[in-house]
């Protein structure tokens, strides 16, 4: 005999804090289960830094100048890659409709969505990042920096990412739309992280890079979740 | 007033209304944009450092400015279509995204054309320079998500919700040349303060942008027209009008 879960009118509905643990734990447990669509980005992100010194030049002077903003781009770009997958295994399986008729605010559980799509995906670029930092010739402190920018601007891609990734669900041609539509909200967040490993060399102040950069976090933090969740409802009605 | 709201929710009443503004619009703007232009061309004293050079602020400014301020209307209409859902919004939103593509390109166009002689270089990547390429991509991609979703209510939708996401740009584009030590020159006017140039210099300016904002306002009345016959193809108001 099958055993079929209760369904929900019977059932309490569970607190928030579980609640999201819940999600969170579920989307961890898929993504290291498809293991290969974990490592496909950073493969990515190895492959393209490894085109510039290839492509421009080798030359250690010109590397060690453009590294912080090949490693950010390349970033980017992986990033990119990745957040296609953000909600569409659970659209496909309908996963996505079930999150949507929770009890607990949709915004919460889109947040812990995003989360472990960071957890999965930007934590191990910024893991990479210092390997990849002595392979351009960074010098120690711009990859310090470097991984600081990263920690805080890495958040804010999967935030701003997970917008275009809801509003392109379900379309035929959504990997190229959803590099249309995000890449200029993520430009920002580009300019202030290279920027920081930029004025940090130079023996500039950083401060206020760094108080812009948290400031994009806050923002997106707080917003991004919002506009997520609309889509997201946009795109379960179309379907 | 709540019987006028209501009635500009009706697309056939605002395409017969849209229809006895439109001729004003167009005379109005032609003729204050003409005269703007004219005047600033030809007439308008030379600017004491720029040399005769800055004469393509009557065209660039206008279009900046239109540019700006057309992403924001898409915007406030974004917001109408999520909360109230009317049907016009959504129809202006796409009549006029293409024309404010067009607009910012036309912004960066001449902003080119004018950095050549005073900067020495057609393009730099300076702080409005470089927001100004992102509204335009930013215009590229609400055109995109647009033409993707087949279904109209949830493409409205989803626009809308892009047209909020990327309003957070028209900020940084205004406030860049004061945030950021860079080579574009502070904005020209301001409403709270008086102009720091000659009034011949400024009313010609004056003139051409509202002169474009009429041409705008006739522009967007054409394509919400187009795009409202359109819609309502099966209509029999339409029929009606077409079998005439």
């Amino acid at each position: 005999m099958l055993k079929l879960p209760r369904l929900t009118p019977r059932q309490e509905a569970l607190p928030i804090l579980p609640a999201c643990w819940a999600v969170l734990r579920r989307d961890l447990l898929s993504s290291i289960r498809r293991r290969q669509e974990l490592f496909n980005p950073l493969i990515f992100f190895v492959m393209v830094v490894a085109l510039f010194p290839l492509g421009v030049s080798p030359e250690a002077e010109f590397l060690r100048d453009a590294g912080a903003g090949i490693l950010w781009v390349a970033a980017l770009l992986s990033t990119l890659l990745s957040l296609d997958h953000l909600f569409r295994h659970d659209f496909e399986e309908g996963v996505l409709e079930q999150l949507l008729l929770q009890p607990q605010p949709l915004y919460l559980l889109v947040l812990t969505k995003v989360l472990g799509h960071w957890l999965v995906t930007g934590l191990p670029l910024i893991i990479m990042a210092p390997l990849l930092g002595v392979m351009v010739h960074l010098d120690g402190n711009s990859i310090a920096y470097l991984c600081l920018t990263l920690l805080l601007g890495t958040p804010v891609l999967s935030f701003i990412g997970a917008i275009g990734a809801a509003l392109t669900l379900g379309l035929r041609s959504a990997g190229i739309l959803l590099s249309l539509l995000i890449i200029p909200l993520y430009i920002p967040v580009l300019i202030f992280g290279t920027g920081t490993v930029m004025a940090a060399d130079e023996g500039l102040a950083i401060g206020s890079y760094l108080a812009l950069l948290g400031a994009l976090l806050v923002l997106a933090l707080t917003c991004a979740p919002f506009a997520t969740a609309a889509a997201l409802r946009i795109s379960v009605s179309n379907s | 007033m709540w019987a006028f709201f209501h009635k500009l929710g009706s697309p056939k009443w605002f395409y017969g209304i849209a229809g006895r503004f439109m001729p004003w619009l167009l005379v109005s703007g032609l003729l204050l944009l003409g005269v703007g232009v004219v005047w600033g061309l030809a007439f308008a004293p030379q600017d004491y450092l720029q040399g005769n050079s800055y004469r393509i602020i009557f065209i660039h400014v206008p279009t900046a400015f239109l540019a700006q301020s057309v992403y924001v209307m898409m915007a406030a209409a974004g917001v109408i279509t999520l909360v109230w859902r009317m049907k016009l919004a959504d129809v202006f939103v796409k009549a006029v995204a293409p024309v404010g593509a067009v607009l910012t390109f036309l912004a960066l166009f001449t902003g080119a054309v004018w950095g050549k002689p005073t900067w020495g270089t057609w393009w730099i990547w300076d702080a409005r320079l470089t927001s100004m390429l992102i509204l335009l991509f930013l215009y590229f991609g609400v055109i995109a998500l647009g033409n993707a979703i087949a279904d109209e209510k949830s493409a409205a939708r989803a626009v809308a919700v892009l047209t909020l996401v990327g309003v957070v740009n028209i900020p940084i584009i205004k406030y860049s040349v004061e945030w950021w030590n860079t080579l574009h020159q502070p904005a020209t006017f301001k409403l709270t303060e008086k102009p720091s140039m000659p009034a011949e210099m400024w009313v010609p300016l004056l003139l051409s942008v509202l002169g474009l904002y009429l041409i705008f306002g006739w522009l967007a009345c054409l394509r919400m027209q187009t795009e409202i016959l359109h819609r309502e193809r099966r209509a029999r108001w339409v029929r009606e009008l077409v079998n005439v």
